[in-house]
């Protein structure tokens, strides 16, 4: 078991999402950050879809009730067992009773915890992963979130990999050309490809942009989206569609990230800087 | 009958197939049967039903898109409508008490009819279910009447209950969830349109057809505790 202590400014079981569900209106949820997640469970030789848990801003306090092994990837909030730092990308075996926490911010947003043989909360349909309404919303404290008991026999290689500081750094956002791309004009396709902020709404739904776009396309009859779909609203503003976003919009589709591109938004924060720059169109 | 369907590459690994831009019956039975046969492919992860458009969401990255969209092309040419899955009409009990509508006075004021009209009007047609999106459980339907037809609140409530019933614009519908939203509220249903203790949690889905049934207070009451007793059962017949 783990027990958290401190459930942070939103901590939430992930695993790679929820598919199959559309047809009620049920979102596809899931880890934010593909690349890191998917790290973590392979260091720990997990399932790549293995439930793991995501940690905003690296607020939240973790207690461990068994041993076990971890692993910590995605965003650097400075992790610590027992107060003493720990490496990112790191697999560490943990005694019973150890205590994780987070320090200062070095980069990221999204911090990735997994243990060996991932999360086993409660799957329900077909996924662990966190999405009001279908499971609760939250960590909160005291949850105690069952983990697979580490066999007399268990190995672990203690491997260890070099993040790709790139994930974490460029502005660059690989993406191909939405369902209305081609309704906008010149210069409204030389703005889109031209720098953005980060705005400070920005959640598991979506991340807003600062700037405007001049914006005089109609709207569309409501038409479905998913995770890495660029709307473009009435008023001009850009918003990032992401994990948690709903199935169906009524906004135009401009663009549509790249995997790698969502994986790299949502380690980005209020004031970074983005740059979409389109992929060749198959 | 067929359509001029276009298809486009949606990102890395989707198909979206466009209908004609309108909201229409034959439309959405159509893409309903297609529907159906696409979910057949194997390498389909998901698909997105809306009001004309279906996204065919695959397991990998397409390598091939005109391989991808030539299967597509031939399963809706051999596809027929004949092989329909059952479609119902669902009785929807409805309580316009004032103390639910909260709108409706201020509706029949701008209408310059009666609140009794506004229901009268909200329970003769039938409304055909669209699709289900932004909540879960959340019908899309169609048929609201023209008279009936009420801009959205400039100023969403933060807080709307559940069941509560809506206007806005040229749409009806039901909030399945507590959540902030911006629709006139004219009554609320007793019913759960998204009940995750059932083996379906959403009863209704596109195609089917749904009636509102005006009942009184103490009915809605009624029905709410069946409802919380897993009793209720909502009336349906087969279309």
């Amino acid at each position: 078991m783990i027990e958290v202590l401190h459930p942070g400014i939103y901590c939430s079981i992930q695993d790679h999402g929820r598919f199959g569900y559309a047809k009620m209106g049920i979102p596809q949820a899931g880890y934010m950050d593909t690349y890191a997640a998917k790290m973590a469970n392979a260091l720990l030789k997990n399932h790549e879809r293995a439930a793991l848990i995501e940690i905003t801003f690296g607020q939240g306090k973790f207690k461990f009730i068994s041993d076990t092994y971890i692993c910590i990837t995605g965003g650097d909030f400075s992790p610590k067992i027992n107060e003493k730092l720990i490496k990112m990308q790191s697999v560490y075996p943990i005694k019973k009773d150890s205590v994780l926490s987070f320090g200062k911010r070095v980069y990221g947003a999204r911090v990735y915890l997994s243990v060996y043989g991932g999360i086993r909360t409660e799957s329900v349909y077909g996924s662990k992963s966190y999405f009001k309404g279908i499971t609760q919303q939250t960590l909160v404290k005291g949850d105690m979130l069952p983990i697979l008991p580490i066999q007399e026999n268990t190995e672990n290689s203690f491997s260890r990999v070099r993040v790709s500081e790139k994930h974490f750094r460029t502005m660059y956002l690989p993406c191909i050309k939405g369902p209305e791309f081609s309704k906008l004009n010149k210069e409204q396709q030389l703005r889109l490809f031209a720098p953005f902020t980060v705005s400070d709404h920005n959640n598991r739904v979506g991340y807003r942009l600062k700037e405007c776009l001049e914006n005089n396309l109609p709207s569309i009859l409501t038409s479905a989206v998913m995770p890495g779909t660029v709307q473009l609203t009435p008023s001009g503003k850009c918003i990032i569609l992401l994990q948690d976003c709903q199935v169906t919009g009524g906004y135009s589709r401009i663009l549509q990230l790249s995997e790698t591109a969502i994986a790299r938004i949502s380690q980005k924060i209020s004031g970074d800087k983005i740059q979409f720059r389109l992929e060749e169109n198959l | 009958m067929k359509f001029q369907l276009t298809y486009k590459l949606f990102g890395r690994s989707a198909v979206l197939v466009e209908w004609p831009a309108t909201i229409s019956k034959d439309i959405i039975q159509d893409i309903i049967s297609f529907d159906r046969q696409v979910k057949k492919i194997a390498s389909v992860l998901d698909t997105i039903i809306a009001y004309n458009s279906l996204l065919i969401r695959y397991q990998n990255l397409i390598g091939d898109n005109d391989v991808i969209i030539s299967q597509l092309k031939n399963i809706y040419a051999a596809s027929s409508h004949l092989m329909k899955e059952d479609q119902f009409l669902w009785q929807i009990p409805v309580c316009y008490h004032p103390s639910f509508g909260i709108d409706l006075e201020e509706i029949a004021n701008k209408k310059k009819c009666s609140e009794a009209d506004i229901v009268r009007l909200h329970t003769e047609g039938d409304y055909l279910v669209y699709f289900i999106g932004f909540q879960p459980g959340f019908l899309y339907l169609g048929g609201l009447h023209q008279n009936l037809h009420v801009p959205r609140k400039s100023n969403p409530r933060i807080r709307v209950d559940a069941g509560s019933v809506g206007i806005g614009g040229s749409q009806t519908g039901i909030y399945p969830q507590n959540s902030s939203g911006g629709w006139n509220i004219i009554g609320k249903s007793p019913l759960n349109f998204f009940n995750m203790k059932a083996s379906n949690p959403c009863f209704a889905k596109p195609g089917d057809c749904i009636q509102f049934v005006a009942v009184d207070l103490h009915t809605f009451y009624q029905i709410e505790k069946e409802v919380a007793n897993q009793k209720f059962k909502i009336k349906k017949s087969l279309l």
